[in-house]
């Protein structure tokens, strides 16, 4: 089991207040991701579930107990690092078994469970070396290693492939999306890449300066963000926003529309924009194109499929499905 | 290229001789001391006899002999250990506790601890003795030297163990933590393990600060609990009579902390350098 429920959690540094009054649920079994700029309050949040920091206000439930007061070790989680926090003088195999050495389990079992997990995490070669001497990736897997062996009602994971290259992130963010499949056991993921929340969640909740924006599956805040803030973090590239008289046309102070949603067309044949083509960014899988020139949007994004045969300086003209344009108040709510 | 080399090879020996010129500038008391050391009181005196002189161990079997060595030696050697035991035991959870667990008044802590340093110790000389003599009874025994000794050395040990237990990453504690260790723990398991380079710096440190101070362990006691510091106060004579024995005390006196330093120099720069030469 692994249901955490935060009610009006408030955190305060000083006279600095993080986190406004929170309220959240975590289901049991869900992979949920904290994403956000950074500085936004997402770590500290992770840490008041920990029990690192303490909660100003509020109460923090797991599994129905109230654990505010109760120190980390006794809330039954485990924590992985960005910056893996091993324990540099000892083996590898002495920092899976650390946790279970102080729950004071017997070896024989300790053993059983280091196997499993080294199997599992494919550590086996490694088990007696020290960190040092291992690369950032076998290292992060180390501290996956040290937190699954304990058998946690849930994992904390604190931007865990921050400090990794880009191709061993895409790895190891399928590898951990699979061991959640495999454990369905409750993993809070705090990151600020909104890649890595779409990729991994089952709910997302957006945080702004400590306040929560929006909470929901990756599609739901693609397709309908509650807000300017949600719909321009989520999604890349970033949704383009036009303010003006397009807007306005169409009941709104903002709108929102993104590069998928956007085509080139033929002049005359429904565009709504024109503009010159600035920057294509050529992937072969997608085109994007960044076009200047547009009233209240400047420059305005526009994903083609596949290879197209564009050239800096070139006027295009645009049209938008307009069943997929987001509209928004001069508060950046949206509006229907 | 030629000329920036050159330059660099004259200062490179200009240096050297002039560190060797500061060390011989510094070490030519120790070295006059010793060499006196070997002389009779009537040669000591005499400048002439500066290098030419019939090496005598008579000042150093005197010494041991009549005037108790040994015994002077234990008692340093009893006070400095306990002290400086006793200094860590207080001063790595204090420092623990304001490395990982700061409160708004840390930093002012600190400070406060640094400025009773500043306290002229002959400003309590009369309490400290009328007390501990006459009040507390515990004037010349191990217990005062040793409890004098631990609290002159604290805030230094405390601020050297501070700095030293900063670099270790908080998240490495968190973890810890986390995986359920308790605060004991947590400085065994962790802390003393990864400061240990750090705390064995502050430890030597202590203990020849310990050794070395001479202002309270002359003034608090007589004869039981007496250091090498008092047999050399006692075998000082204004009138210079007695520079061969005093001398012979004095290398005796040092002898054991110089071979001490001289071991464990890595140790030592590391703590004198607060770990910033790694
Ligand atoms: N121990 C602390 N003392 C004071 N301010 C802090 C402390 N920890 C975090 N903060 C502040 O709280 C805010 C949120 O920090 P954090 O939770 O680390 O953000 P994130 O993880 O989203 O980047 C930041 O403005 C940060 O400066
Ligand atoms: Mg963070």
């Amino acid at each position: 089991m692994g249901r955490i429920v935060l009610e009006n959690v408030t955190k305060k540094f000083g006279d600095l207040e993080v986190i406004p009054p929170l309220n959240l649920t975590i289901e049991d079994g869900e992979f949920v991701v904290f994403v956000g700029p950074s500085g936004c309050g997402k770590s500290t949040l992770l840490r008041l579930i920990a029990g690192l920091e303490e909660v100003t206000s509020g109460r923090i439930l797991i599994d129905g107990e109230d654990v505010t007061n109760i120190p980390p070790s006794k809330r039954g989680l485990a924590m992985v690092f960005q910056t893996y926090a091993l324990y540099p003088h000892m083996s590898v195999r002495k920092n899976i078994a650390f946790p279970l050495r102080m729950a004071g389990m017997n070896e024989a079992e300790q053993n059983t469970r280091i196997e499993a997990a080294a199997t599992a995490l494919n550590l086996t070669d490694y088990l007696d070396r020290k960190p040092g001497q291992l690369s950032g990736g076998q290292r992060q897997r180390v501290a996956i290693g040290r937190a699954i062996v304990r058998d946690p009602t849930a994992f904390l994971f604190d931007e865990p492939l921050s400090n990794l290259d880009a191709a061993l992130r895409v790895g190891m963010r399928l590898e951990i999306s699979e061991m959640h499949k495999k454990l369905k056991t409750t993993m809070i993921y705090v990151t600020h890449d909104q890649v890595e929340a779409m990729t991994m969640a089952d709910k997302i909740v957006v945080l702004q300066s400590g306040r929560v924006e929006q909470v929901g599956s990756p599609l739901d805040l693609y397709r309908e963000p509650r807000n300017a803030f949600v719909a321009g973090f989520i999604g890349s590239p970033k949704m383009n926003f036009i303010d003006g008289e397009k807007a306005g046309t169409l009941g709104a102070h903002t709108i929102g529309v993104r590069p998928e949603h956007v085509q080139i067309c033929p002049k005359g044949e429904g565009d709504v924009w024109q503009g010159k083509v600035g920057v294509a960014e050529h992937l072969g899988s997608d085109t994007f194109i960044h076009v200047h020139g547009i009233d209240g949007c400047d420059p305005m994004t526009v994903r083609a499929g596949g290879e197209v045969k564009i050239n800096h300086g070139d006027t295009v003209y645009l049209s938008a499905q307009m069943d997929q344009i987001h509209k928004f108040d001069s508060e950046g709510h949206r509006v229907s | 290229m030629a000329i920036v080399a050159e330059t660099n090879r004259f200062s490179k020996t200009s240096r050297t001789v002039l560190a060797w010129l500061v060390g011989l500038l510094f070490f030519f008391p120790i070295f006059w001391m010793i060499l006196t050391s070997f002389k009779t009181d009537a040669v000591a005196v005499k400048p002439e006899f500066l290098f030419s002189f019939t090496p005598t161990l008579d000042n150093y079997i005197n010494m041991t002999e009549n005037y108790d060595y040994w015994r002077f030696a234990a008692n340093s050697v009893i006070t400095s250990v306990f002290a400086t035991i006793f200094t860590l035991v207080v001063g790595i959870p204090s420092a623990y506790a304001m490395a990982f667990n700061p409160s708004r008044r840390t930093k002012d802590v600190l400070m406060w601890m640094l400025s009773t340093k500043m306290l002229p110790a002959a400003a309590v000389l009369y309490p400290m003795t009328f007390l501990t003599k006459n009040f507390l009874g515990i004037f010349d025994t191990h217990f005062l030297l040793i409890l004098v000794l631990s609290l002159i050395n604290l805030p230094i040990v405390v601020w050297m163990l501070f700095t030293y237990f900063k670099e270790i990453p908080r998240e490495i504690i968190e973890a810890g933590k986390m995986d359920g260790v308790s605060t004991w723990g947590e400085v065994r398991e962790i802390l003393i393990p990864l400061a240990w380079g750090g705390i064995a710096s502050t430890a030597l440190l202590c203990f020849i600060f310990c050794w070395n101070e001479a202002y309270w362990t002359v003034r608090l006691t007589t004869t039981e609990a007496a250091t090498l510091s008092k047999l050399i106060e006692g075998n000082r004579a204004p009138e210079g009579l007695f520079f061969g024995r005093l001398s012979a005390v004095s290398a005796a006196a040092v002898g054991p902390i110089i071979v001490l330093g001289w071991f464990c120099q890595k140790q030592l720069v590391q703590g004198l350098t607060f770990g910033a030469v790694k």
